[in-house]
């Protein structure tokens, strides 16, 4: 019974009751007036044969008299489904005809009767149930009154024919109505349950839940495609936050660990000058911990959106020309060489800052990497048109990393280098994946010398979209 | 943090001797009133003097009546945003440099900042030696000759025009951005310059470089220009950045 009372509150339903309603009451109105014409008609014809028969009937008396009028009534009045005949006197009494008693009155009216009136018939004895008629009363020159009628049997029947075929359509209207409220009333209801289940327990912090989809593509399915989409980012977004709070609780903890522990050595240093060297430590060290800072707040800033970065047509050729004469010399200083491939004048739509730190970035690590490896001691740089994409790779000949871990030095604070012997934060190719998400490209790892055996370096791939 | 281990390096307390950058006189518009504490006591001990308003309104009122050298602005101020404070002192004619800090978590903040009549931005959080390097090259931008065509710092030259660097009469050959580095370091002369300063000024980035690829560049203009001469004139401040200064 809730269940139901539920359907009826759905809004399918409450619609397509209120639809049911305006067609039942069109069709009745329709109905009522194809009756209401179709009685004048028939009452129209009933007339022009009771007319022809006065005519008649008073061109026997003008031709022959009471005579020949009352033999033409009678025999009139024999015939089968005869109509009514009554002669009555100029008082309205009934001298002859057919028709046993009528309704009081009748027959002091002149011409047409103007409303249907109650007769009894004969044979009934005065005893069975009024009949209905209309009537002419024609007054002859020598008083007395003529009345020929007809009874209005047909009609009364066909309105009531017409009545019963309005109640039958109206209740297969409401049937009708019935079954497509539990067709498209129930089938909504259903789906909808299942959305608001699924909500629940989404709301409930099982962010992998998705609406059911019901492959029609209706306006349900479109409802819950954007809805999912929707989720997919939310979820994305929290596993991220949830992911980064882990690991600055981690990373962080070390270093202030190691920040406090100097704070406290160098309270107890008694010469001053060890004092000043720990305490330059301890500065250095929160250099550090802010620059790790500042790098996590890039990335989110990044993150946070395209709306807040300023997009331009940026040079992209000039940036990369730009970086390798930044880093060439700390290239050089690792006893590594810089080589490039740029293709001049190679623009793209983006923020100079963002890409500039990006490319940074990637040098930076494929700096630090290939130093000291034994092979190679080459950093490359290539900026190519392909007719898809705008390719940006940065290559070099260390160690590499592993198809199988490639998907998690993307992470935030993940570094391979598990001893973190190497300089940074951990955030550089997180930074750079978020600026290309923001621009619409991608970041590829691969391989530089896939054939190698051991070094076989990494190189990172900036695809960046054509317009 | 990697630092250049050379013998000319100085810690920042060497490099601020008393009574030489104590007229100085900043306001420093905050809400946070332990960060704006803070301040006010590092700045004093480097020799500056510091007001301090908490709140919008009452910084444009400190910033409109008085004379100071900087405005150090925090964008998001209680009864007026910061970036309004500056829009009205513009407004009304008074073009003190104003250094904006901002916690806001957009990535261009800082054209926004400049945009709004800022001179310079620094993102939170930071450190202390980059707002006081900042500030004091702020402070001294009204007396720095923009339009000199020599630099001179002891005896080493530096003519804008020619392109031409000369120690003690004889030619330095620089490249373009050996040269830039250079011009920069020389129009703050005896002021310190942090890496990030030079990163925006030299290359026209405006982020932290994080690694030492700013000191590479430093150390090689280094060994050209005081390869064969005793004094030397371009410093490393240990925790802040570079100086070239005279000692002689």
């Amino acid at each position: 019974m809730n269940r139901f009372w539920v359907l009826f509150k759905s809004t399918a339903v409450r619609l397509s009751a209120l639809y049911i309603l305006l067609f039942a009451i069109c069709a009745a109105t329709l109905v009522f007036y194809v009756t209401a014409m179709s009685e004048r008609l028939l009452t129209s014809q009933i007339r022009e044969a009771v007319q022809q028969e006065v005519d008649q009937v008073q061109r026997a008396y003008d031709n022959g008299g009471m005579n020949l009028l009352l033999r033409t009534m009678e025999r009139r009045a024999r015939q089968p489904g005869a109509n009514l005949y009554i002669i009555a006197g100029p008082s309205g009494d009934i001298l002859a005809g057919n028709v046993a008693s009528v309704q009081p009155g009748v027959l002091d009216e002149q011409g047409w009767t103007s409303l249907p009136f109650r007769y009894q018939r004969y044979s009934e004895g005065g005893q069975g149930k009024p009949h209905m008629a209309v009537a002419n009363i024609n007054v002859l020159d020598n008083g007395l009154r003529i009345l020929i009628g007809r009874d209005l049997g047909e009609p009364e029947a066909f309105r009531a024919l017409v009545r019963q075929a309005l109640m039958v359509a109206l209740a297969i209207m409401g049937l009708g109505a019935v079954i497509i409220w539990f067709g498209i009333g129930r089938n909504a209801l259903k789906r909808i349950d299942r959305m608001s289940a699924a909500s629940k327990k989404i709301m409930a912090g099982d962010l992998s839940q998705r609406l059911p989809v019901g492959g029609s593509g209706d306006e349900f399915d479109r409802l819950s495609v954007s809805l999912n989409t929707m989720l997919g980012r939310i979820e994305k977004l929290n596993e991220g936050l949830r992911q980064v709070s882990d690991n600055i609780a981690h990373d962080l903890k070390t270093p202030l660990t190691r920040l406090r522990n100097k704070a406290a050595d160098a309270i107890d240093t008694p010469d001053a000058d060890t004092r000043r060297v720990a305490l330059e430590g301890i500065i250095s060290e929160s250099d550090q911990l802010i620059r790790t800072f500042n790098a996590l707040l890039m990335i989110s800033r990044v993150e946070a959106g395209s709306v807040a970065a300023e997009m331009s047509t940026i040079d992209l050729s000039a940036i990369v020309a730009d970086s390798a004469e930044l880093y060439e010399p700390v290239a050089d200083e690792a006893g590594l060489a810089m080589t490039t491939d740029i293709e001049p004048g190679i623009e793209v739509q983006g923020n100079r800052e963002l890409i500039g730190q990006a490319i940074f970035n990637l040098i930076d690590n494929a700096v630090k990497y290939s130093a000291g490896a034994e092979a190679g001691g080459e950093v490359s740089l290539r900026l190519t048109r392909r007719p898809d994409a705008i390719c940006l790779q940065v290559a070099d000949h260390g160690p590499g990393i592993p198809a199988d871990k490639r998907e998690d030095v993307l992470k935030r604070f993940v570094r391979l280098d598990e001893s973190r012997s190497k300089p940074g934060t951990g955030l550089g190719l997180s930074l750079v994946e978020a600026v290309m998400e923001l621009h619409s490209g991608k970041l590829e790892l691969s391989d530089t010398d896939p054939d190698a055996a051991t070094n076989r370096g990494l190189a990172v791939t900036l695809v960046f979209p054509l317009k | 943090m990697t630092f250049q281990q050379d013998d000319h390096a100085l810690s920042l307390a060497e490099t601020q001797p008393a009574g030489n950058v104590g007229r100085m006189k900043i306001l420093i518009i905050e809400d946070d009133l332990e960060a704006a504490a803070y301040l006010t006591k590092a700045f004093r001990e480097a020799g500056i003097v510091a007001d301090h308003a908490s709140d919008g309104e009452s910084g444009l009122f400190m910033g409109t009546e008085n004379t100071y050298d900087v405005l150090v602005i925090d964008r998001m101020l209680p009864r007026r945003d910061g970036l309004s404070v500056i829009a009205e002192l513009r407004r009304k004619g008074i073009h003190t440099p104003v250094l904006i800090l901002s916690a806001l978590g957009q990535v261009d903040d800082r054209v926004t900042g400049l945009r709004a009549g800022g001179d310079d931005y620094l993102p939170k959080p930071y450190a202390f030696s980059e707002l006081l390097a900042r500030v004091e090259v702020l402070g001294r931008r009204k007396g720095t000759p923009d339009q000199d065509v020599v630099y001179r710092v002891g005896d080493l030259e530096l003519d804008r025009l020619a392109h031409e660097v000369r120690r003690g009469g004889k030619e330095i050959p620089l490249q373009p951005r050996e040269f830039r580095l250079l011009e920069y370091l020389m129009k703050n002369a005896g002021q310190v310059v942090t890496r990030t300063m030079l990163l925006e000024n030299v290359w026209d980035y405006h982020f932290d470089p994080q690694t030492n690829v700013i000191d590479v560049h430093v150390s090689r203009l280094r060994s050209k220009i005081e390869k064969d001469f005793s004094l030397p004139l371009l410093k490393t401040i240990r925790g802040a950045g570079y100086m070239i200064k005279d000692d002689g």
